[in-house]
């Protein structure tokens, strides 16, 4: 059982460090600081994530 | 008990270090360098680190961070602080810990080891850390902002052209190491321009098919890039197909230079994205595999600890042991490139100001540690080997057997027949004059993969070490250019305003043009130079790096003397001060040395001189007028570091005499103290663990 538990945690960080989860993540925030805005959809976010991910010094020598 | 354990490390590190320093045996094994490093770095992150977070920084755990206030659950993120560590690594390790290593093995694997673990733990680290801290206090700036915020504007602009030209010459050489890992070896170049289709493929998958399933889609284009590289064997192979990739210097350097220019203009998710997606999967795992590989081969080191080339005859690049160790080995040992990281966009996913320490310094610890095991890589070859791959056709003959014949009189013998043995196991056409690092890195990495997992597949593991380099290589070049546009679009805008709308596509036109003709040229240059170019471009990337540090030590030194703490500001003055030293003799040097190897205005006389005397071989002098241009050209630019160097430190140093004397200076942009809310459980929660 402690196993178990000790893979799915180790999943979970695997799945966050990489951005897996990140329209999840998104999703909860989302109902919890806008309830009343609809979300974006995954195609979207995943999109608008990249945007911006990708307008600044993220890679180094 | 925990006493204990760490005088065990402090007694076990020191004993690795003596073993080390006083080897006067044949050869040693690399273990004692491993043990000797893993210690020394444990005991810089428990004490060292430890004590200027609490002191000098006076870190507060109870501190809202700007991930927690200001948190949109986008790029400000309370995060899991291994998550960040990830994130933080995988964006501050480049090719640059790879090849400064495996070009600084010239002078024996000592001085160069010395200087990676003395100047992480010491230098940059500290940097790393401390940029991350202050950044995170003032809500994630860039260094640009906080230099121009904290000294005032001279050093803002000081940084801002620093941090551009750095990257015009960072994309420059990086280019030139791709681009000799590639030229005339048809199984190299088909694997690497198998990477793109891929990385598109992969971008379609992640935009269209599977929208944001990141570890699906990396899991397929891992193994597609696998698979290229096998493919890239049957090409090699087939007589037909080989004709078609096997391509010189100059063809290979428009193709970079084209690719450069389509991904900056192209969409992100089309090309960029994907790529750094797989580079980061394949960098992770390849360092892991790596340390594995030398635990399990414990290899011998065959270079000396130090050769004859401290006297600055080196043939993989001039100038002596001091400074030039230390320019060539700047991602490593310590980066100012790192600072533009650690200010900006990690910042905003730090939870916990305790979290710091770990992703700022042991992040830069790990990279240093990478660093030492490219040096391993390096010097386990036969020296011979190694200076036969590493060495221009202009420095020791072009044939191979004056290039074996000139090797041989320095003291470390080989033979045709071994280079052409070695170039038959790696799937090579040959191995002579492949200067540049990546192929004699692919070496040293082939022998440890090969005899640490199966010595059958030597040549596979050798095109899998240039693909990996390849991939991270290109990574760095299309996301470089495009921060290069970004940058460049910043500062025309002050010109011409629309010129500053980033998705406009004229002005994405103009300023990706500029950013790539800028590296473009310095690429081409360094692709039809007879001495490898590496020896030309490679020191001036070093000196731009260790610009950028000092300026990032420079902002670092004057809010810590500004914060009341002037007489910690040694933690980061230190480091300043030693490369103060280090750049402005390098750059001295470079200037007025009278040796035309080491000297570019020497080198362009001396060239100058020939031609006009007429003793160059015609194919030589086609090309001299642009070598002269160039070499005057690098001349200038180090002038323009330098002088850039000296305007930051004085403007830190009146800021801080200011300071200290009660007189106003600027307030800086420290935001307030809120208390945290956020319970290490819930910033756990909070990023999905």
């Amino acid at each position: 059982m402690i196993l178990v538990e000790r893979l799915r945690t180790a999943w979970q960080l695997l799945r966050c460090a990489t951005g897996d989860d990140a329209y999840e993540r998104y999703l909860e925030h989302h109902r919890r600081t806008h309830p009343d805005r609809p979300p974006l959809s995954r195609r979207e976010f995943f999109i608008e994530e990249q945007r911006r991910k990708w307008s600044g010094v993220n890679r180094c020598c | 008990m925990k006493r204990l354990l760490w005088i065990a490390v402090a007694v076990l590190g020191a004993f690795a270090v003596a073993g080390i320093a006083l080897n006067r045996g044949e050869t040693i094994n690399a273990i004692w360098i491993i043990t000797a490093a893993v210690c020394i770095y444990a005991i810089g992150y428990r004490f060292y680190a430890a004590w200027i977070m609490a002191r000098v920084m006076s870190m507060d755990p109870t501190r809202a961070t700007p991930a927690e206030r200001l948190n949109n659950g986008r790029d400000f993120v309370p995060t899991n602080r291994w998550v960040v560590f990830g994130h933080h690594f995988a964006a501050i390790a480049g090719p640059g810990p790879l090849v400064g290593p495996t070009l600084a093995a010239q002078f024996g694997y000592l001085p160069g080891t010395l200087w990676i673990l003395i100047g992480a733990v010491l230098g940059g680290c500290v940097q790393d850390m401390v940029i991350l801290m202050l950044s995170t206090r003032r809500d994630g700036r860039s260094l640009g902002q906080m230099a121009r915020e904290e000294l005032g504007p001279v050093g803002g602009i000081a940084a801002l052209v620093g941090t551009l030209m750095i990257m015009i010459i960072l994309i420059a050489v990086l280019g030139l190491v791709v681009v000799n890992a590639m030229r005339h070896s048809p199984w190299a170049t088909s694997t690497v321009f198998a990477t793109i289709p891929i990385a598109i493929l992969i971008g379609l998958y992640l935009r269209n098919w599977r929208p944001g399933r990141v570890l699906e889609a990396s899991a397929i284009g891992i193994s597609l890039l696998l698979f290229a590289v096998l493919a890239g064997g049957w090409v090699d192979h087939s007589e037909t197909l080989r004709g078609y990739f096997d391509l010189d210097g100059p063809s290979l350097a428009g193709f970079v230079i084209g690719y450069g220019w389509v991904a900056a203009i192209l969409p992100v998710w089309l090309l960029l994205a994907p790529r750094d997606y797989l580079s980061t999967f394949l960098k992770l795992g390849v360092v892991v595999l790596l340390a594995v590989a030398i635990v399990i081969m414990a290899p011998e080191l065959k270079m000396p600890a130090v050769t004859q080339f401290i006297d600055g005859t080196g043939p993989v690049f001039s100038g002596k042991l001091f400074p030039f160790v230390f320019i060539t080995i700047a991602c490593g040992a310590i980066s100012g490139f790192h600072s533009l990281i650690s200010s900006g966009t990690t910042p905003k996913l730090i939870a916990n100001e305790a979290d710091i320490r770990m992703t700022g310094y042991g992040s830069m610890a790990l990279e240093s540690f990478v660093a030492i095991m490219a040096m391993i890589a390096a010097t386990l070859l036969e020296p011979g080997v190694y200076f036969a791959i590493n060495t221009g056709a202009g420095v020791v003959g072009s044939t191979p057997e004056q290039a074996v014949a000139t090797i041989t009189s320095w003291g470390f013998p080989v033979t045709v027949e071994q280079m052409q043995q070695l170039a038959r196991d790696m799937g090579e056409a040959t191995l002579f004059h492949r200067t540049g690092g990546a192929p004699s890195l692919a070496v040293g990495m082939a022998s440890i993969f090969g005899s640490a997992f199966g010595q059958g597949l030597l040549s596979v593991w050798y095109h899998f070490a240039i693909m990996f380099e390849a991939v991270f290589i290109l990574t760095t070049i299309d996301a470089g250019t495009r921060v290069g546009r970004f940058m460049l679009q910043d500062a025309l805008s002050h010109v011409w305003k629309p010129m500053g709308r980033t998705s406009w596509y004229p002005s994405v036109l103009i300023a990706s043009t500029l950013v790539v003709a800028g590296w473009g040229y310095f690429l081409y240059i360094g692709v039809i130079d007879p001495n490898g170019g590496v020896n030309i471009l490679w020191p001036l990337f070093g000196i731009a790096n260790q610009m950028l540090a000092a300026i990032a030590l420079s902002v670092a030194t004057g809010i810590i003397v500004k914060s009341g703490k002037a007489k910690y500001a040694w933690v980061t003055g230190l480091p300043l001060t030693w490369l103060a030293i280090v750049c402005t003799t390098a750059a001295f040097q470079k200037v007025f040395s009278s040796d035309p190897r080491l000297g570019f205005f020497a080198g362009a006389r001396n060239l100058a001189e020939r031609l006009a005397a007429g003793t160059l071989p015609p194919e030589q002098a086609a090309i001299a007028p642009q070598l002269i241009f160039n070499q005057q050209l690098d001349g200038w630019l180090t002038v323009l570091f330098t002088v850039l160097l000296w305007i930051v430190i004085l403007d830190m140093l009146r800021v801080s005499i200011r300071s200290v004397r009660g007189l106003p200076v600027l307030r800086g942009c420290e935001a307030p103290y809120v208390p945290t809310r956020l319970n290490r459980i819930t910033a756990a929660q909070e990023s999905g663990a």
